[in-house]
């Protein structure tokens, strides 16, 4: 009950921050990687194992392995060398992290849990550490240190909250992912990583979707859009010459209620005759590889662009992910490209050339769809969406990782009339997360992602009470699975969309039948006379 | 690799209890799973559901989308949670014989 998870200890505990001794737990762990997962991606040490066991069987040179692989990154990226050395313990970062705020752990403030590895760094790469060891912030590398990195790296949704704050523009995330990718190097891994990561370069998605499931999927939401709107909406699978190819995450096609922004995107597309395509190959938006090693995030990431290539189209729309979205627009273009074989994304409706995207040559469909509304090219009507009062939820990575701001609420407030935010400092760049995500989103780790995400929970319980909020709207497909599950705990009575959910109920699509419910079903609420925008 | 036992019958399952033998399903399988997700008896609705999931996961090698199990088995999402209370995805799954499914799910 939220009573009991609330009692958040405020005092820290005693004893000495450098005992790197972790009490694991069912509750705030995720289970390791099955051995058959690391296999098939190639990784070092399948083993069958459990964090909660004392003898995580680690190879015997497990402690070189690690400096050398830290070495390594400290030599190939320069942000790594430049986070190790720079922080000066201001502490703005402490209280900004949603797990510090859940749990009062202090090795949940950003700045503890970057020096659980700058303690090793110190020990062993620089001189003064060397020489002085304890004296000059240096630690031993043990295996109990090994145990303490796994507990808090994978304690961190790798949001980027706290760097925000920084004075110095530290980025823990890339802390975090590095320490992450350092204990893949010996096979300390989460099978909520690996799995999705495996089935992604298997069959091009993280469900394991293969190519005629796709299709059963994506026919099924052609039809039911169809239904509900009495139009022939035809979603094209592979078609080559396409003019643009559309990446989605695969929860989209699978889960509730992803499903319901699937509706929208289909029923957008039918509405403005978009030359579009979708594929089975890159059928998958989000890349679990991000929240394991860069090398990994490259392998799956570059199947979007490969596909593009195959296909034939001029350029690339992508759905409501996250994640997705910081590999798209901060890594892919240097990872996988350049994709000079695409060009500049212009939308065949309004002309617009989307600037932003001239090297990566993919657009987000938030973007694309304001610059919709913006031109007068959509026909809403809001009033379709008075059974929500809505407020909005931005996902870490599309706000932090690419500054999409004000895009969602654009659409937002012109396809429903109740809109509401949340208070200041809990949204835009200030967003608080999920407290799932980068692969967190996981049953037996509950506890923790319910600790992680009160802070949102919070702020989502202001809005409720202060203006009646019922419809927190988000674009992410992990927010989308898990934002439900800690609302139901912390704010009961709160439902989850996405925002081409709301879209889709307000469009008013050329020959469409009366429509008297929404995607989901529900009836739209009855029309008040002094309210009602059409005729 | 965790077991589950149910009078002496011995299954292989995953940390969350999942069949990790896919091939060794059939309708009294689901009944001994029935009880760990919280199923006292299985009724019709609830074999309807399941064998809909199984029937699908043969053909296709995956679950069903949610939405598809409510529509071609005549449930809401809340009917669904009634007869399964972890869900379509788990509960339902864990009793057709299905692994569990991974993502952003």
């Amino acid at each position: 009950m939220p009573g009991t998870l609330v009692q958040i200890e405020s005092k820290p505990p005693r004893g000495d921050w450098t005992d790197p001794h972790v009490e694991f737990r069912k509750g705030s762990i995720c289970y390791s990687a099955a051995p058959k997962n690391l296999e098939y991606l190639g990784l070092p040490n399948p083993r069958v194992w459990q964090p909660l066991d004392a003898d995580w069987k680690l190879p015997p040179d497990w402690k070189r392995i690690l400096l050398e692989g830290m070495k390594d990154r400290l030599k190939k990226y320069r942000s790594f060398r430049l986070f190790m050395e720079i922080c000066v313990r201001c502490g703005a970062c402490a209280d900004k992290c949603h797990f510090y705020l859940g749990s009062a752990d202090p090795k949940n403030m950003p700045v503890m849990r970057a020096e659980l590895m700058r303690s090793v760094y110190r020990r062993y790469f620089t001189l003064t550490g060397r020489l002085f060891g304890a004296l000059a912030g240096a630690r031993e590398l043990t295996e109990d240190v090994v145990k303490e990195w796994f507990y808090y790296f994978y304690q961190c949704t790798e949001c980027r909250r706290c760097s925000v704050f920084c004075p110095y523009g530290i980025d823990t995330a890339e802390i975090t992912m590095m320490g992450r990718e350092l204990l893949n190097l010996i096979g300390c891994n989460t099978n909520w990583i690996l799995e999705p990561a495996a089935n992604c370069f298997r069959m091009g998605n993280h469900l394991g979707i293969q190519p005629h499931g796709f299709k059963d999927s994506i026919d099924f939401a052609a039809e039911e859009a169809s239904e509900i709107t009495g139009l022939k909406i035809e979603v094209p699978i592979q078609r080559k010459g396409a003019e643009v190819l559309f990446v989605m995450p695969s929860a989209d096609y699978f889960a509730s209620p992803h499903y319901y922004t699937l509706l929208g995107y289909l029923m957008l597309f039918h509405e403005i005759g978009l030359d579009y395509t979708v594929s089975a190959y890159a059928s998958e938006g989000g890349n679990f590889g991000l929240f394991s090693s860069h090398e990994m995030m490259k392998r799956l990431n570059a199947k979007i662009y490969e596909e593009a290539r195959r296909l034939g189209v001029k350029w690339i729309l992508g759905g409501e992910c996250g994640h997705m979205w910081r590999v798209l627009h901060q890594y892919m273009d240097t990872m996988n490209g350049p994709a000079d074989f695409l060009e500049v994304p212009v939308s065949p409706m309004t002309g617009t050339v989307f600037e932003n995207t001239r090297s990566t040559k993919m657009v987000h469909i938030c973007e694309f769809t304001a610059d919709l509304i913006h031109h007068g090219r959509l026909r809403l009507d809001p009033s379709r969406n008075d059974h929500w009062n809505v407020t909005y939820h931005d996902s870490c990575n599309p706000a932090r990782g690419m500054g999409l701001l004000e895009e969602p609420r654009y659409i937002l407030n012109s396809v429903s009339r109740h809109f509401h935010e949340m208070p200041e400092n809990t949204i835009r760049e200030q967003t608080f997360c999920c407290g799932s995500g980068a692969g967190l989103g996981t049953d037996e780790n509950l506890e923790m992602r319910l600790r992680g995400g009160f802070p949102r929970a919070n702020a989502v319980k202001y809005v409720k009470e202060k203006y009646g909020v019922n419809l927190l709207t988000c674009i992410c497909a992990i927010d989308k699975a898990t934002l439900p599950t800690l609302l139901e705990y912390w704010v009961p009575g709160v439902e989850v969309a996405g925002v081409h959910e709301l879209l889709g109920n307000a469009l008013v699509m050329t020959g469409e039948k009366e429509r008297t419910a929404d995607l989901r079903g529900e009836p739209f609420a009855p029309a008040r006379e002094s309210e009602a925008l059409h005729a | 690799m965790p077991t589950f036992e149910v009078e002496g019958r011995k299954y292989d399952v995953d940390e969350d209890g999942f069949l990790q033998e896919p091939e060794r399903w059939n309708e009294d399988v689901a009944r001994d799973f029935a009880q760990s997700e919280a199923v006292n008896e299985l009724t019709e609705a609830h074999w309807k559901v399941i064998r809909y999931i199984r029937n699908y996961y043969l053909q296709y090698g995956i679950a069903p989308m949610v939405r598809k199990v409510c529509k071609e088995t005549g449930n809401k999402l809340s009917d669904i949670y009634s007869l399964f209370p972890s869900g379509p995805a788990k509960g339902a799954c864990k009793l057709a014989g299905l692994p569990k499914p991974t993502g952003c799910v």
